[in-house]
């Protein structure tokens, strides 16, 4: 039996949460939200964390009912992320190790994300598709390791939505994304955008300079409902045939959607429709575990810990690139 | 117009039916409506992607490069009529379950498929032409005569096979070297996930491609260099 707590901060969400053998203790968050028309920032970023990582680490041993003395490894994100918000949840988490006494892991983001979803979702070996702000991969399972099948040649697709919203200024809170939704669900006339589908990788840059190279002109024929439901419809469209694809490919009838924009209903919707007609399923989860959270870190390093996996204290950095197939799955024997 | 059509697989974007059309062995390839997609973008993509399979092929004949012949375009069902080959094999097939149960063949087969594909990318995009799925999957090895054996020995006679190039869907013609560059990167992603118990594979197709020919290579090598650190060195924060 593992009880872990694990530390998440490599964007704009800070998270600790606390996990007993994939029963959730504690699952507490603050998000850093900035004015319509920006973005966050890794300093300001930082600075937000530090400010909330105390208060946060209380409120989720008071919600767990546990005292520091009866977890068994501390866990952090070791990356990938911006580099000063990691920063300040790796040193909080070394500190924590130090003053308990506990053994220290670092984990993978990525990895994270899908070992969360299986867990909600108990889908056992699916096609994953991960999509945030800052990655965008189509992830099948193989020889103990978590293989890319999939990816964006350039931004991200949460990074689009995001950016556009900025374009837009729509308001940041809850988030970009959320917003973005909303007024998709009232957008009606459908703008013909570039789609671009290379294989089983994707591109969104063109879409999003395309969008605002040409914002004023476009907002005199179309509504910014409109053009917030037409990116949705074609950014969406490309997800789920690279999906699609490697469900061919893989020979696979599972999908699970995590990462912040796996939360997106229409998403899922659109993914739910293609699963049907192939005879599959889809395992989505909600904005509680989709969006980064420190539940996702606990319980992906309690997994590695129970299999053996150890980090020595001098290993415990951070690094901002860290693919998710570099990462040994020593916790399947599938 | 086709009589007998039995289907042969549903893949990500196209049921394939096999039939007889003026006494031929063909292949239909029927790009179905996909309903979870807007109306208007389905009906572009579908189109556009029904054309450029039928444009490509041709393209590929003039370049020397052997497709499937192109027998029909049916725009109103969605559909390309084309030459069937019943004695064939996908290369991923061909590595995952015939090379790797014989392993006296390892060496001699994947350097034998490695060669052939390394020298038909080169020959395509020498013609500009751009696969834009270049996966395993979409190529096959083809007997030249068909020799009636029925176990898998077959695929070891080399001089009798060669290497067929199928579905461009998603191909188009381009002059640059960044398209090419995105079309090896996406080849060499497609063997690292499909084929990583061969890590190997992907070098020797990329000397036979570059020693194939010398025009424009350092170009497109660097270019490719480019796209490669682009892809892995991206940050990926969240």
């Amino acid at each position: 039996m593992v009880i872990a707590i694990g530390f998440e901060g490599s964007a704009n969400k800070l998270g600790i949460g606390i996990v007993k053998n994939g029963e959730i203790l504690a699952n507490c968050r603050r998000t850093y939200i900035t004015p319509p028309g920006e973005g966050f920032l890794p300093r300001e970023t930082a600075e937000h964390h530090q400010e909330n990582i105390h208060e946060v680490l209380r409120e989720a041993l008071d919600q767990s009912g546990l005292s520091p003395k009866d977890i068994d490894v501390v866990c952090y994100t070791k990356g990938p992320g911006m580099g000063a918000p990691l920063m300040v949840c790796a040193i909080v988490a070394r500190t924590c190790a130090k003053l308990w006494d506990k053994p220290i892991l670092g984990v993978n983001h990525c990895i994270g994300h899908i070992e969360m979803g299986r867990l909600i979702t108990n889908a056992k070996n699916p096609t994953v598709l991960y999509v945030s702000g800052g990655n965008t991969q189509v992830i099948a399972y193989s020889r103990q390791r978590y293989r890319i099948f999939g990816e964006t040649i350039d931004i991200a697709v949460g990074n689009c939505l995001d950016r556009f919203a900025r374009v837009l200024k729509l308001s940041n809170a809850p988030s970009p994304g959320y917003n973005i939704e909303q007024a998709a669900k009232k957008g009606k006339k459908y703008l013909h955008l570039p789609y671009c589908v290379k294989g089983m990788d994707v591109s969104f840059s063109g879409i999003l300079s395309y969008m605002e190279d040409k914002i004023d002109e476009l907002l005199k024929e179309y509504t910014p409902e409109d053009l917030c439901y037409s990116l949705q419809e074609t950014v969406f469209a490309m997800l789920v045939e690279i999906t699609e694809r490697a469900m061919a490919h893989c020979g696979s009838d599972e999908v699970l959607i995590v990462g912040g924009v796996g939360c997106n209903e229409r998403l899922q919707e659109m993914m739910g429709v293609m699963c049907e007609e192939r005879g599959g399923k889809v395992f989505a989860t909600d904005e509680r575990f989709c969006i980064d959270n420190g539940v996702m870190i606990a319980h992906a390093g309690a997994l590695a810990f129970q299999s053996g996996t150890r980090m020595d204290f001098r290993d415990s950095t951070i690094t901002q690139r860290y693919r998710t197939d570099d990462v040994l799955v020593t916790w399947r024997d599938d | 117009m086709c009589e007998g059509l039995n289907i042969l697989k549903q893949g990500a974007e196209a049921k394939l039916f096999i039939c007889n059309y003026l006494g031929k062995p063909t292949l239909i390839k029927e790009r179905f409506k996909k309903h979870y997609r807007h109306i208007d973008l389905d009906v572009s993509i579908t189109k556009e992607r029904i054309k450029n399979e039928a444009r490509l092929i041709v393209r590929c004949k003039i370049a020397g490069v052997k497709t499937p012949a192109l027998y029909l375009v049916d725009f109103e069902r969605r559909r390309i009529y084309m030459q069937h080959f019943e004695n064939s094999i996908t290369v991923k097939d061909f590595i995952i379950n015939v090379v790797a149960k014989n392993e006296k063949e390892i060496d001699k087969a994947l350097n034998f498929v490695a060669k052939q594909i390394g020298e038909t990318v080169r020959k395509m995009h020498e013609n500009n032409i751009i696969h834009g799925d270049l996966t395993t999957s979409n190529m096959l090895l083809v007997e030249k005569l068909p020799s009636n054996v029925q176990d898998d020995t077959k695929w070891f006679h080399y001089d009798n096979l060669e290497l067929v190039m199928i579905d461009f869907g998603l191909s188009f013609i381009d002059t640059s070297t960044e398209d090419k560059g995105v079309d090896l990167y996406v080849l060499e992603r497609a063997l690292i996930s499909t084929h990583n118990n061969f890590p190997d594979l992907f070098e020797t197709i990329l000397n036979s491609y570059k020693n194939f020919s010398t025009k424009n290579i350092k170009e497109i090598i660097s270019k490719f260099d480019e796209v490669r650190a682009r892809g892995r060195k991206r940050t990926m924060v969240g």
